[in-house]
């Protein structure tokens, strides 16, 4: 009964979905205000049946009901009850409602906080994230619902979770990750809705900002923790796999990245109008083309969920008309967009404008790798796979240029800059950082090396610079405290997320320098040394955990005599799909992690063992949560709470 | 030309210079690092290039697994049930890999006809089978027929 409730609430939610799609733009075209006037209750109606349907789901998993087939593939009776929970996105149909819910969460959350926009902007906004729920939420009913039904007879027990998805990470990437793609709808349909009105100024641009902002920051903060979450566990330690399913986070991340970037200009100085309509488009599209990789299956990867030709079909045609779609209106409207004002050539503008086109480059490489195969198995000339050499080759260096353009841009002035002002600036930023980089591996490791000076010079030359512009504007303050509280907070947030570039860079660098791995073979009471640090295996003994028993092993770490820790990988067999898994253990500190997995049993008690020593890899994440909790704190500034109707026009910072 | 057009024309072709100028490098860097795939059929064949990184896939054969006493050494033979080939790698194999499971290996043919893996790759539960492995299998049951 339950689950049939859902089924219906989420038919009527594509009802609701498909008035919004249209009533809210027809008035907006027709200058109707009645019918503008319905786009807010029908995003509230929208939402709340969409979470009804969620719940009836979720209620399914929590009372076992493995009449319903998803639930049925998904979950068993002895799952601990917080994985009950988040097998509801663990598979295919129950993530593609997730999507649906927190669309339809976006679309409620502006329609609650646009008090400043005006009534016909709003309309458009909100249809046209009517239209994109349509598509989703007919996707959804007809390929793919969660309710269906194993009737007359259905399983006594579950299938249950990839033991893989059993744990803290599934409950919380997904969601994470799911807000950011999705969140870009709310720029893109700001861009469309800007596009249909013929209104590009800076107006848009501001009412577009916060919520671009707050949408990057979750997808950066889900990509993090999904690193994160691989790390640990998946057991080979490594934190970033050019999976292509990854790449399909990425990409939309580095689109967004140049888009918020490009906003603010288009705030700040009324121009790259045209250029940040279209990347807010790309960033959307770039989401869609993820799902769709995820989701159809033409990719090997650990995210491909069970394949369905149909199913890939059907998010082919939604990409295709979106794409297709605003690219057209993009090509009609666009033209008639004009500047409001110029800039030279070293200027604060002309630096941002070339760091957008780095991060381009580097969107296009990382999608030219993720589709060639598929381009290639196409059209007939053989299985391929595209290494991480490519990546690495082509995306390092990108992002080192970017890294330099990064400072400069720091300190440039809007409109116009002076050489000499700028070398006045940096040229002590620039020797600092070069001579830590060259210091650093000398104090750090056994002597020169060029990957960890350029990689430590970057982030430093970062530091040094934000650090410069920040001291620039206490020059003529007053009082120190005074100035402090005076800066906005969106100024706090780009500091907080430039800073955390810094740090991921120092992580990537020193992770991937110093990193030392060993697997071998370890008898009872056999030790290895790795890093200085000895580890001796102590023996297995046979535990049981709710849905499974593991061998559990014991490793004795010690630094120079001195014990640090003891570490308990496991090796579990979960009872239910009879499946092994490694669980890795690992002792974490800011600037090593020790990494223990064990591999297979060997004769006579031995186990296949491997060790990491991991320096600085909690900084990779360290940093890519800074840079989200900067994307969160420029949403605060107290500019976009201010009735938007006040100051239109371009406003000069 | 006015300034106007001119300045025009030397930004449109400076996108252009730019733009061939990132898709030549990077076509380059994607034909240096993309790892062709064979099926064991066609490595027994002897299709698969010698020392040229690939990867190799099929079903992991029963009984073939074989580990040294002293070492992480592992060796294995694939096959896509018309031909075998053997492989060999050093370290731990992935949790899902065991008899009868289809994987991927990663490596080099050496100059004896046996496989040097780098990386084993075994994804997913013990019913999938990788992409490649079963459109391989589907293509020689067709001919078979």
């Amino acid at each position: 009964m339950i689950p049939e409730l859902g089924e219906f609430a989420l038919i009527l939610a594509l009802g609701f979905s498909v008035i919004l799609a249209i009533v809210p733009l027809y008035g907006a075209a027709t200058l109707k205000t009645l019918w503008m006037e319905y786009a807010k209750p029908l995003a509230k109606a929208q939402f709340s049946f969409t979470l009804i349907s969620f719940i009836c789901l979720a209620y399914a998993f929590g009372q076992d009901d493995f009449s319903v087939q998803y639930v049925a593939n998904h979950s068993n009776s002895q799952l601990p009850i917080q994985f009950k929970l988040s097998a509801v996105w663990g598979g295919h149909e129950g993530s593609l409602l997730l999507w649906a819910l927190i669309l339809s969460g976006w679309t409620l959350a502006v329609s609650l906080f646009s008090r400043g926009l005006p009534l016909d902007m709003l309309a458009r906004v909100l249809g046209v994230m009517g239209i994109i729920a349509t598509g989703f939420t007919s996707f959804l009913l007809w390929t793919s619902s969660p309710f269906l039904r194993y009737l007359p007879r259905y399983p006594a027990d579950g299938a249950d979770l990839n033991p893989l998805l059993q744990d803290f990470g599934l409950i919380v990437h997904p969601p994470l990750l799911y807000m950011g793609y999705v969140g870009f709808s709310v720029a893109f349909s700001f861009a469309i809705a800007a596009l249909l009105s013929g209104r590009l100024d800076a107006a848009w641009a501001r009412w577009s900002r916060p919520w671009t902002n707050i949408a990057w920051a979750f997808l950066g903060a889900g990509i993090t923790l999904g690193s994160w979450w691989a790390y640990y566990e998946l057991g080979w330690g490594g934190w970033w796999f050019w999976d292509p399913v990854e790449n399909a986070s990425l990409m939309p991340w580095l689109v967004g990245t140049a888009l918020i970037h490009s906003l603010a200009v288009t705030e700040k100085r009324g121009v790259f109008k045209s250029w940040t309509l279209l990347l807010a488009i790309f960033a959307f599209s770039l989401s869609l083309l993820g799902t769709f990789l995820v989701r159809s299956g033409v990719l090997t990867s650990v995210h491909a969920f069970a394949t369905d030709p149909e199913r890939g079909f059907f998010i082919l045609i939604l990409l295709v008309l979106t794409i297709g779609g605003s690219l057209t209106l993009y090509a009609f409207k666009a033209p008639s967009v004009k500047s409001e004002s110029s800039f030279t050539w070293l200027s604060r503008e002309m630096l941002l404008l070339i760091n957008n086109v780095f991060l381009m480059v580097m969107a296009v490489t990382v999608l030219l790798g993720t589709l060639y195969p598929l381009l290639i198995d196409a059209l007939g000339q053989g299985k391929i796979s595209v290494g991480p050499p490519y990546f690495n080759a082509l995306f390092v260096p990108i992002m080192g240029l970017m890294v330099i353009c990064l400072g400069f841009s720091s300190v440039a002035r809007w409109r116009t800059t002076s050489v000499e002002a700028v070398k006045q600036q940096l040229m002590l930023p620039g020797i600092v950082s070069l001579a830590t980089g060259l210091i650093f591996p000398f104090v750090y490791g056994d002597g020169f090396n060029f990957r960890v000076f350029i990689g430590i010079s970057l982030s430093m030359w970062i530091i040094t610079a934000v650090a410069q512009e920040f001291k620039g504007k206490f020059r003529r303050a007053k009082s120190i405290p005074e100035k402090l509280k005076q800066l906005s907070p969106s100024y706090y947030g780009m500091m907080v997320a430039h800073v955390g570039v810094a740090v991921t860079a120092i992580g990537i660098t020193l992770v991937s320098v110093y990193s030392e791995e060993r697997d071998m073979r370890l008898a009872i009471g056999d030790s290895i040394e790795l890093a200085d640090y000895q580890f001796k295996f102590l023996g297995t003994k046979s535990v049981k955990g709710a849905n499974y028993t593991a061998d559990q092993a014991s490793i004795e770490i010690s630094l120079d005599g001195e014990p640090v820790v003891t570490l308990h990988p496991e090796k579990r067999r979960y009872n239910v799909k009879r499946s092994m898994m490694t669980e890795a253990s690992i002792d974490p500190g800011l600037f090593r992690d020790l990494y223990v997995a064990l591999g297979e049993p060997l004769a006579d008690g031995a186990w296949a063992v491997r060790v990491h020593y991991k320096p600085y890899v909690r900084w990779l994440w360290l940093g890519g949560l800074l840079m989200a909790l900067g994307g969160i704190l420029t949403a605060f500034d107290r500019r976009y709470r201010r009735n938007n109707k006040e100051k239109q026009g371009v406003a000069h910072a | 030309m006015t300034p106007k057009r001119k300045k025009r024309l030397i930004i449109i072709l400076s996108i252009v210079f730019g733009t061939s100028l990132i898709v030549g490098l990077v076509m380059y860097s994607l034909n240096q690092n993309i790892n062709l795939f064979y099926s064991a059929s066609q490595i027994a064949n002897g299709e698969a290039p010698v020392g040229a990184r690939i990867r190799a896939g099929g079903m992991v054969v029963d009984g073939s697994v074989k580990r040294a006493t002293d070492s992480l050494r592992v060796s294995f033979a694939l096959t896509d049930y018309e031909h075998t080939v053997n492989v060999v790698f050093t370290g731990i194999l992935p949790d899902l890999f065991r008899e009868g499971q289809g994987i991927i290996a990663q490596g080099k043919m050496d100059e004896n006809g046996i496989f040097q893996a780098i990386e084993v790759l075994a994804k997913h539960d013990e019913n999938y089978m990788p992409p490649e492995i079963a459109e391989t299998m589907k293509a020689k049951k067709e001919a078979a027929q």
